[in-house]
């Protein structure tokens, strides 16, 4: 019979569909794992909405189950329990050593401004300087913005906070 | 329909349509960066939509998409403002300043909700969202002022809470459009 920690390092190997250097388990999307009758149940968080990738995970965590010779209930939570501080440190780093600048920690229940975008307090996930300016709000996918480091020049997708 | 439907399905239309709307930039946007503002816009509006038709969907033993397309036109409940085709940047920018900033006012009153499903879902949305009112604040700030903005921003604000019983022929065309692809498909067809 198939045990609670061996499905959670089964997901630990399904990297995210869309920034494939980080695992759904670094991205903090599962939340729970049960087993219940011989079958896997598995709560999943979604990131963003419309974020496609969704299905994707949710279809590799089915068939990755599966391998292990159990049924899987992937249930998918969409209550506010996902936010980018879910991220685990492992992740982080992953996503700052592959070019994504990792989300800056939530303030307390307040959600980021513009101002704070436009700060100069995000590093450059290159060369470390925070000589950094918002590009664009928005990025190639809902979860990113584009910025730009004035010191080595180099444009760079940063992780939004939500 | 119960109470709670109507109001889940009010806003999954109005997040719906005004997904389309914005998504009609994708490719001709004035610049590059607003091309992909409003392409990331509309495809977050529409999960926003699909999560919220899924709620109503659970209830009454259908699918997200069968809410989203298989409805004729005059039963969807979105506003005036969302459904109408708005070809001038000035405008489109008008009416993203107005929904955002009464959505912002609805978003707030769902996480208050009772219904914990409701209350979730709402201020799940409500974190995407805080990017998209950034975005309409930085444009009111830029174009404040400016005749043609001011006399958009006139025009569209009374379209906001009106029109949802009824329908504009624009929300027909957009209909029609959104459908076409569901509708050409043989009745069973998986998605």
């Amino acid at each position: 019979m198939v045990t609670a920690e061996q499905v959670w390092d089964a997901l630990a190997e399904i990297p995210d569909p869309e920034i494939p250097v980080i695992s759904l388990v670094d991205l903090g999307v599962i939340r729970d794992v049960a087993i219940e009758n011989g079958c896997v149940r598995v709560e999943f968080t979604p990131t963003f909405l419309g974020c496609p990738a969704l299905d994707v995970m949710r279809d590799a965590m089915t068939e990755r189950v599966r391998e292990l010779g159990a049924e899987a209930d992937v249930r998918v939570i969409s209550d506010d329990s996902w936010s980018t501080d879910r991220i685990t440190p492992a992740g982080r780093e992953k996503l700052r050593a592959s070019g994504f600048a990792p989300p800056a920690p939530r303030a307390a229940g307040t959600a980021t401004t513009l101002v704070q975008l436009q700060s100069a307090v995000f590093r450059c996930p290159y060369c470390g300087s925070s000589e950094t300016k918002l590009e664009n709000i928005f990025g190639p996918t809902p979860c990113r913005s584009l910025r730009y480091c004035t010191a080595c020049r180099q444009p760079f997708e940063q992780f939004k906070t939500i | 329909m119960n109470e709670r439907a109507r109001l889940l399905l009010e806003l999954a239309d109005d997040e719906l349509v005004v997904g389309w709307r914005d998504s009609e930039w994708t490719g001709i946007a004035p610049t590059l960066e607003e091309d992909v503002a409003f392409s990331s816009i509309a495809q977050n509006e529409i999960g926003h939509a699909r999560a919220l038709y899924e709620l109503v969907a659970r209830e009454r033993g259908t699918t997200a998409d069968e809410l989203a397309f298989d409805r004729s036109p005059d039963e969807y409940r979105c506003a005036r403002l969302v459904e109408l085709r708005l070809p001038e940047w000035e405008k489109t920018i008008a009416r993203h300043y107005v929904y955002e900033e009464a959505d912002a006012k609805r978003l707030e009153r769902l996480k208050q909700s009772e219904d914990a499903d409701i209350a979730g879902l709402a201020a799940k949305i409500d974190r995407e969202e805080a990017y998209h009112r950034m975005h309409a604040q930085m444009w009111f700030d830029r174009l404040e002022g400016e005749p043609r903005f001011t006399s958009a921003l006139d025009e569209l604000r009374p379209l906001l809470e009106t029109g949802r019983d009824e329908n504009t022929s624009d929300l027909t065309e957009l209909w029609d459009e959104m459908t076409i692809v569901r509708r050409s498909q043989p009745a069973g067809t998986k998605w």
